[in-house]
Parts: C-alpha cells; sequence; structure tokens
C-alpha cells in the first residue's frame, strides 16, 4: 500500500472537508506541519476546528487560517502570539476553548488510544472544571475529561520510511504524536523519507500504524524567539 | 532593604536538592537557574524535554529545540526528549519535585491564581493548571505587593483560580511565608526587612 503523496494538496485529496476537526501537532511554531496548513488554506475548506496547543502567529501556522477565517473554533492551551486571533475572538467570530496544556495532551493521546474520557486533578477548583463530573479516588476530587477523536490528524516529524513509521527530531516532537494517534486519517510531513530498513526500529517514536499519508518537502521551520547567550571573551 | 529580582531567584534556588527534577516558570523563576551553584539539578521544558541547556550561542540556534517560553535553548549530555502527553505525564504524575512560578495572587489556604485577568486580554493557561495540580511542592515567587502596593497575599483570591490549595511556599521581595494550617506563617524576613513591616504589608491571615 503506498502512503507516498506527491504534494501537500494532494495528500488532502479526498480526506479534507467543511466543518472538520483536525487535530494539529506542535508548540509555538515549533514542529508544526506547516506544508499541510498551506494546502488547507489554497484549499480554502472552511468551519474547521483545531485542536492545537497554539494557534500560530498571524502569518505563519494556523495563524494563516485565521487570516483567511477558514477556522470556527480553536481547542487550546495558550493563544498570546497572535494579534488576528484575539481580533476574531473579542469580536466573536472565532469560538475558543482553553484547555490545559496536559490536558489538551491527554484528550488526544486517550482518543487515539480509544478511551472516551479520563479523570484529572487538573483544574479542580477552577473554571475549568465547571460543568464536568467530579470524582473522588483517594479522597481526593478530579474532574472528567474526554478524549478527542479527531477527523484528521496533521503532523510534522523528522524522518519517515515508505511504511510510516516516524522519527522527530529534539523538542519539535511536543503534540505530534498523540495528534496523530487520535485522527482517522493521519497525514504526515516530513523533512525527509528514508528507504525501508534505514531506520532502527528500537528508535522509532511513533509506528506507522498511525499514518496513513506522507509528504516530503522544505521546510521553513522559523523560530519565534530567537533566544542568544555571549560568547565570554578569551 | 527588600530583596531585588535576582537575590528572590536566589533565595528561591536555596529550595532546590540535589537530585531535584524541577520545572521553571517564565520570568524571575527562570533566573533561578542561575543560581543553583554546584548542586545536580535537572530542569524540565514541559514542551518534551529534561536537561534543559542555557540559550545558545549566536548562529547555533536550532527552531527545533525550544523551551516552554518559545525561547531557543540547548541540550546536555543528560538530555531526554518526549512528546506533550508523556511530559504532563511525568507532571500530573507527581515525579517532578518542585514547580517555582510567578503568580497575581495567592490565598492564605493556598489558592494560586496567575492566568487570567477578567476583562483583559486572556492567552490561556498553557501548562500552569497542569503543574500545580501534580508537582510534588510548588513555589511562588513574586513581589509582595502590586503596582498599586496592595498586598498580593489575600484571605481570599479575586482573580479565577489556577489551583485551589496548591502553593506550599512562597518567596517575595520582603520575605519568606509557608502555607500552613489556619492562613500563612513567617519562615524569613529580607535583609533589613522587619516582621511588622512584613505582617503590614500582607493581607494574609499570619499565624
Amino acid at each position: 500500500m503506498n502512503k507516498i503523496y506527491g504534494s501537500a494538496a494532494e495528500a488532502l485529496e479526498g480526506v479534507l472537508s467543511d466543518g472538520m476537526l483536525i487535530a494539529a501537532g506542535g508548540f509555538g511554531l515549533c514542529g508544526i506541519p506547516e506544508l499541510l496548513l498551506q494546502a488547507i488554506k489554497d484549499n480554502g475548506a472552511k468551519d474547521l476546528t483545531f485542536a492545537s496547543n497554539n494557534a500560530g502567529v498571524d502569518d505563519f501556522g494556523i495563524g494563516i487560517l485565521l487570516q483567511s477565517r477558514q477556522v470556527k473554533k480553536m481547542i487550546s492551551s495558550y493563544v498570546g502570539e497572535n494579534a488576528e486571533f484575539m481580533r476574531q475572538y473579542l469580536s466573536g467570530e472565532l469560538e475558543l476553548e482553553f484547555n490545559p496544556q496536559g490536558t489538551l495532551a491527554e484528550r488526544m493521546r486517550a482518543g487515539g488510544a480509544g478511551i472516551p474520557g479520563f479523570y484529572t486533578k487538573t483544574g479542580v477548583g477552577t473554571q475549568i472544571a465547571e460543568g464536568k463530573e467530579v470524582k473522588q479516588f483517594h479522597g481526593e476530587d478530579y474532574i472528567l475529561e474526554e478524549g478527542i477523536f479527531a477527523d484528521l490528524s496533521i503532523v510534522k516529524a523528522w524522518k519517515a520510511d515508505d511504511t510510516g513509521n516516524l522519527v522527530f527530531r529534539k523538542t519539535a516532537r511536543n503534540f505530534n504524536p498523540p495528534a496523530a494517534m487520535c485522527g482517522k486519517v493521519c497525514i504526515v510531513e516530513v523533512e525527509e523519507i528514508v528507504p525501508r530498513g534505514s531506520l532502527d526500529p528500537d528508535k522509532i517514536h511513533l509506528p506507522g500504524i498511525y499514518v496513513h499519508r506522507i509528504i516530503q518537502g522544505e521546510h521553513e521551520k522559523r523560530i519565534e524567539k530567537v533566544t542568544t547567550r555571549q560568547r565570554e571573551e578569551a | 532593604m527588600p530583596w531585588d529580582r535576582d537575590q528572590m531567584a536566589a533565595r528561591a534556588a536555596e529550595e532546590l536538592e540535589d537530585g531535584m527534577y524541577v520545572n521553571l516558570g517564565i520570568g524571575i523563576p527562570t533566573l533561578v537557574a542561575n543560581y543553583v551553584g554546584d548542586k545536580d539539578i535537572t530542569l524540565q521544558s514541559e514542551n518534551g524535554m529534561l536537561g534543559m541547556g542555557p540559550f545558545p550561542f549566536e548562529c547555533e540556534e536550532d527552531p527545533d529545540l525550544i523551551n516552554a517560553g518559545k525561547q531557543t535553548i540547548t541540550e546536555l549530555s543528560r538530555t531526554a526528549y518526549f512528546d506533550s502527553a508523556m511530559s504532563f505525564g511525568m507532571i500530573r504524575g507527581g515525579k517532578i519535585a518542585a514547580a517555582i512560578l510567578g503568580a497575581m495572587e495567592v490565598a492564605e489556604n493556598g489558592d494560586l491564581a496567575n492566568w487570567m485577568i477578567p476583562g483583559k486580554l486572556v492567552k490561556g493557561m498553557g501548562g500552569a493548571m497542569d503543574l500545580v495540580a501534580g508537582v510534588k511542592r510548588v513555589i511562588v515567587v513574586m513581589d509582595h505587593q502590586n503596582k498599586a502596593g496592595e498586598s498580593k497575599l489575600l484571605k481570599e483570591c479575586t482573580l479565577p483560580l489556577t489551583g485551589k490549595g496548591v502553593v506550599d511556599r512562597i518567596i517575595t521581595n520582603l520575605g519568606v511565608l509557608d502555607v500552613v494550617e489556619g492562613g500563612l506563617r513567617i519562615v524569613e524576613c529580607a535583609d533589613g526587612v522587619t516582621e511588622d513591616e512584613l505582617r503590614a504589608a500582607t493581607d494574609a491571615t499570619i499565624v
């Protein structure tokens, strides 16, 4: 079975449609599926809901789909770096569901693992707990959170073989594995597709069973906050 | 003289013991890393890393290597990477010994508010709610009073909570206080600050 597609646009054919719930990997601009986001913009699919830790910046990441008004709702933990996001949210054009970061990650992981709900201490006694079932375990309160079952997952990895076995690089792994797991269809974009057998089976971060379509491309990999230290003078 | 930012960070670093896995928040907590000295401390970055190193030298930035504040960083020989679900698994699971973080308000029962001000721009809680609910010891480092001169240590928080009854110790520019049964207990005063001055600057019950 061939999982390799020629472009992001081709990989989205037959799987992307209006109103979908899409789980996207990435933390800030690190490890985001930038080619697939651009292809979703070009495709024009609208009323999309994104489960994604962040919403990109104005002109990169999910931000480009906010500019083109293709996003109906965001499920995120932090959206601080995006002025257009704030404008649409404050004017009521965009729905926003804040999830604590670990709750969002676990909701994705749970969805991918066939777990419809789980109890967590995170958010007990806060706004996040409003309307949620509270249950005591060992004398402590926990709230019920639901797994995310996405229609589509879009993720970024460093390398894939043709069967979809994935290797990520450094902190660009972040939300990509749980996001990949929770979708009915998962499309991954990588920097390099390598021959079968060239990845050490003991060092695969996400096995290809979770991956349905693969594309390879050039990534800009923009840095959000370049921070450096001074070299000490010799 | 009350402590300045660096003195507060240095005092917070005294809370850390050899072998601890620690998560540092943004702001003054980040400075704590400068004062751990010879102690064997492993820093966790909740975007998926244990063993966070210093900022890179110019031209050595790696877009695939950032901290939870989205700044470029470096790795160490001990570094391990993992995904966000595992990262918050170790946080929620109580594997992180301490979190040091900033706050807008702390109440005498340990309630913490540091993620939103109603009516102002809301950016989100990020990982703060998970951290305060899951790590073994939560240490707040913040100014004792806000810019209007009002106490940030209160009988009850006025802002939406990040966590309920989660704070263990508070380090401010005026001193160190513990959350205990019935209120806050003064552990020490900053150099040149008297206990009376600290009490006068605090709205929370001091026991």
